[in-house]
Order: structure tokens, then sequence, then C-alpha cells
């Protein structure tokens, strides 16, 4: 009854003054339109010139798609994507299965001593600034390197699986903490092994947040800079580190169409993850 | 009655093992997990603290000696002539840049993302989620390639030049790139994001009652704001200069692309000592002091958070 009263006082007021609304505060649409604005105008100017006719990133010379096709013959590029590609997809495969490991041991059970630890450690990539990690994987790579000899992708395939373990592992925890004991404890009662109900019943029913977790460590590992720029050695460009390495030189629209079908390649994937984490509520 | 006694200490002694059990194989899942996070990211942060008490090597690399030199040239200097000690400028106005660039970066995102968040909070639930969405979806993507799109904007030939040109507003290109101002643009767009999501976060449950309540008692809209949704949503306002300001202290991508290695930040300074500089000891100590501020910012937020869920009990 009062809460009505007070809407009617409301609506009184809406009288005097032209809309009120409890909920408007002066000038925040304005500015929240304006910060929409602002943060897509940059991303959407990148992509429009990645199809200028022609050499200038801001003198638009009518539409071409001539600069996707000078990076999709350039071998440098080439071979960055490819590297950039392999290097996202097992270190997805490994941050994943370690994620959900981890995660199915630290869910659905009474607190124990170290727990707390254990979500230190797991989230621990996310609190250090990432050039301290990159220092740290350099100084330690370098010791490993002179020490053993060996070379190759291993250093950046370790080093990427343990920065995406807490973005796997947010997604995986999240669905797990939303399911109860109810259907394994009646798999156990039904004589099913172990093993049996969790290829069964838990692996079926966790398999959204693990592909939503696999698909978030996809996209951070293909993105990453800092710690890929530190730890690679000669020859071992991704992507990103080729794009930070092309900064120096003279800019054209190529750069332009790589980003943008990077752009593409993670928006997919982020618009995918929406989608299957929305499919539980 | 004596059999129940007898039957007590062994069902305890039971429920204890099968518990100890339990916890035995809990760990074991999380082992594999935490092992490659203790090689890969916990482990080398103690190898950072040993090389920053070492000498450096000739060229690269450091000397197994136990020396002190790192840690005081974090902050000082010797002349190579005549020896004398003085502050090291340079690290000086590195470290300030990169304290007050990180701290106006959290200021302006926050600025321009209380209103955002405020913005999506009051939508109907039902186009709340596309709002979100949208600030999402920048956050995904490529930090390099959002800063690179800044730069086209903002360099001499760019957009905002070439625009302010035709309208005949200036003459010739405004230089905006290379200094502070393109780093704080730059670091702004790219972070505001985490800036709105955790505002967003404690906003969506404001009891919009007790706004009603303080226009029923008639405050001004500003007071409303200053008053009741200020002071409920701060928990997100620190959640969010946190999660700000710790990336933008450690930057090292978009100083480098908009700072263009004139306008150093913290960052980029621990990287020279790693490629031209070759002072490994040197670059490990800048990494731990970095660290530390982070560490620092991060107890100050976890005790801001105590107090708050103490005051609300």
């Amino acid at each position: 009854m009062s809460v009505q009263t007070a809407g009617g006082a409301a609506t009184g007021r809406a009288g005097k003054r032209s809309s009120f609304s409890l909920r408007r505060q002066p000038g925040f649409t304005t500015i929240a339109i304006i910060c929409f604005l602002l943060l897509y105008a940059p991303i959407i100017t990148l992509v429009v010139y990645s199809f200028n006719a022609g050499k200038h990133i801001s003198i638009w010379e009518g539409f071409s798609l001539q600069w996707y096709v000078s990076a999709w013959h350039n071998e440098a590029v080439q071979d960055a994507a490819l590297r950039s590609l392999i290097l996202a997809s097992l270190a997805s495969f490994f941050s994943t299965l370690l994620a959900t490991m981890a995660a199915l041991g630290t869910t659905r059970t009474r607190p124990f001593r170290g727990l707390t630890a254990i979500y230190a450690m797991i989230n621990q990539p996310l609190m250090v600034p990432e050039i301290v990690t990159a220092v740290a994987l350099l100084i330690l790579f370098a010791i490993i390197k002179v020490a053993t000899g060996i070379q190759g992708m291993v250093y950046l395939v370790v080093a990427h699986t343990a920065f995406c373990i807490p973005f796997a592992y947010l997604p995986i925890r999240a669905r797990l903490e939303g399911m109860d004991l109810t259907l394994e404890r009646a798999a156990a009662d039904l004589y099913a092994t172990p093993w049996m109900t969790f290829r069964r019943v838990t692996l079926p029913l966790l398999w959204p947040g693990i592909l939503a977790g696999a698909m978030l460590a996809f996209v951070i590992s293909l993105d990453d800079v800092v710690i890929t720029e530190f730890v690679k050695s000669a020859g071992q460009e991704t992507l990103p580190t080729y794009m930070l390495g092309q900064l120096r030189r003279i800019i054209t629209p190529e750069i332009n169409a790589i980003s943008t079908a990077l752009l593409a390649i993670s928006m997919l994937i982020v618009s995918l993850f929406f989608l299957i984490s929305r499919k539980r509520a | 009655m004596a059999s129940v006694a007898l039957d007590n200490p062994e069902a305890r002694d039971a429920i204890e093992r099968e518990r100890r059990r339990e916890v035995q194989r809990k760990w074991l899942l999380c082992a594999p997990a935490l092992f490659v996070l203790f090689c890969a990211a916990s482990g080398p942060l103690l190898i950072v603290l040993v090389y920053s008490f070492l000498e450096a090597g000739e060229y690269t690399g450091v000397v197994w000696r136990f020396s002190g030199e790192a840690w005081t040239n974090v902050v000082l200097q010797r002349d190579i002539f005549d020896g004398t000690i003085s502050i090291a400028d340079a690290h000086v106005s590195i470290l300030w840049r990169s304290v007050r660039l990180a701290f106006l970066t959290t200021l302006v995102t926050l600025v321009f993302g209380f209103p955002t968040a405020y913005f999506i909070a009051t939508r109907p639930p039902s186009s709340r989620n596309i709002w979100l969405f949208l600030i999402t979806i920048p956050f995904w993507t490529n930090l390099l390639i959002r800063t690179f799109a800044i730069l086209e904007l903002i360099r001499n030939e760019g957009f905002v030049n070439t625009g302010l040109m035709a309208l005949g507003l200036i003459d010739e290109p405004i230089q905006m790139l290379y200094s502070d101002f393109a780093i704080l643009v730059g670091m702004a767009y790219v972070y505001l994001p985490l800036m709105v999501l955790p505002l967003y976060a404690s906003m969506e449950r404001l009891d919009f009652r007790l706004v009603e309540a303080a226009y029923d008692l008639y405050a001004t809209p500003f007071r409303v704001l200053r008053r009741v949704i200020v002071p409920l949503a701060k928990p997100g306002i620190v959640a969010g200069s946190i999660l700000v300001f710790i990336p933008a202290l450690g930057a090292f991508v978009t100083p480098r692309v908009l700072g263009g290695g004139k306008k150093m930040m913290l960052g980029n300074l621990i990287e020279l000592q790693y490629g031209a500089g070759r002072n490994w000891p040197l670059g490990a100590a800048l990494s731990i002091t970095l660290l530390a501020i982070v560490m620092v910012a991060l107890i100050v937020y976890v005790r801001t958070v105590q107090r708050g869920e103490e005051a609300r009990t």
C-alpha cells in the first residue's frame, strides 16, 4: 500500500517535471551512449580501412580486397598465423584438461585444509602483471635452454598453458557448482563404477562448461603479446608479435586486414561462448 | 550398550578414513594444474627475486655473486667517471609516470564507466544482456589490435587530425602520438570494460526503493547519486579501480605502441634491461618493485572489502 502511495507521489512529480523517472540520473544516458560510440569507433575505423584500395590507413581510395590478398600471400604472415593457431589449440587443450581436473578437485566437497591455497595458486596468473611473469619465464627458460639444449615450441606451449588455466577453470567451476551430486549417487546406487559414473553422468553434464573454458583459453592464448614476446626464440613469431614488430615500419592496410581477421575469429568464439553459457540459465 | 559404545569409534574411524581418502583424491585431481602453475607461473617469480641480488654479466645474463647493486640502481645511479651517487632521474620519472598514468587511467575509466554501468543496470532485464555483451566483446578482443586502432586514429595523418583539418579547425596536425596523453587515451580505452563489469555487478541489484525514499525526502537527483547510489555501488567502484589500476601500472604494449619508446612506463623499462640495456638483475629488481606495488594495492582492496562486509553485518 505504502509502495503504491510512493509511486503515486512519483507520478505526481512527473507532472511538474517532464518525464521524471526514479532511475534517471541527468546526463548519464548521454555519457553512456558516448561511451559505447567511443568503444566501437576505433575498431570500426580499423576494419573499414582494411578494405581501402589505397596504401594509406586514413585516406579512403575506394573498396578493395587487395590487402587481404597480400596478407594471405605473405609468407611471414602465413607462418605466424599457423604458429598462433597451433599454439592456441595446444594451450587450450592442455589448460582445459588440467583446469577440468582442478575444478573437479575443488568443488562439491566440504572445505579442506589447503583449499584456499589452491584457489590462490590457480588465480595467481590473473594477479601478477604479465610483464613480471614474462621476465620470470625468460630467465627460467634461458637457464633450461643452456642446461638441456632443448629448443622449439615446447616453452611457448608450457607458458601459454599456465596462464590459460585460470580462464579455463572459471566457467568449468561455475558449471560444476550448479550441479548437485544426486545423479552421480543414483548411478552409484545402480552399481556403476566411479569411472563409468564420470563418463556417462558427470562428463555429459559438465560438457558445456568445458567447451566454454576451452574457448576462453583459446582466445586468451591467441591474443597474448607480452609473454610470447619474451619467451619466443628467434623465428617463432605469432601473429600478435609479428604485428608488434611491423609497427616500427611504415604501416599499410595489410596490418588492418590481419587485425580484422583476428578480430573476427575472437568475436566469433566469444559469441559462441556466450550462447553456450546462456544455455545453462 | 557396550557394543554400541564399541561400534561408534569404529564407525567414526571409517568415516574419518573415507573423508581423508576423499581429500587425497581432491588433491590428486588438482596436482597436475598446480604443478604446471608452479613451474611456469609462481616458481619463476622466486628466480626473479634471486636474480635481483646478483651481479650483472658483462654482455648478458648474470654472474653468480651476491650484490645489492641492482636494488640501489632502481632509484639511484653511480656516475661512470667519478663514482658519485645521485638519484636516477630517468628511473624515478618513469616510476612516477607509471603510477600517475595508472591512477589517471583509473579515474578516467571511472568517470566514463560509472554512468555506463548505471545505464546498463537500469535497462529492462531483457535488453541488459545485449548492452553487457557490447561491453564484453572489446574486452575479449586483442589488446594490441585495440591499441593499434587508437594509434590509427590519433596519429598525425590519422582520422582525428585529418578530420579537424578538413573542418578548418586546425591548420596543421596536432602531435598527439608519443606523449603521455596518447598513453592515457589508449589505456583508458583498452581497460574501460574492466571498470564497467564490476560496477555493473554491484548496481545490478541496486534497491531502488532506497532511491525512491530519498526522492520522497526531497533529495535532488545529484544528492541521490552522492548519498544513495555511490555508497551502494562502492564495492564495484573499489573492485573496478583495482582491476584497472593493476594492469595499467604494469602496462607494456600500450605505452610501447603509443609512447613509441620516448615515453616509457615501468613495463618498458623492465623490457629494456633484457634487450638493449642488458642488465638482468636491474630488470629483476624492477619487476619485484612492480609486483610489490601490485600486492600493496591488492591488500588494500581485500581490507576494504572486509571492512565493507563487517559494516554490513
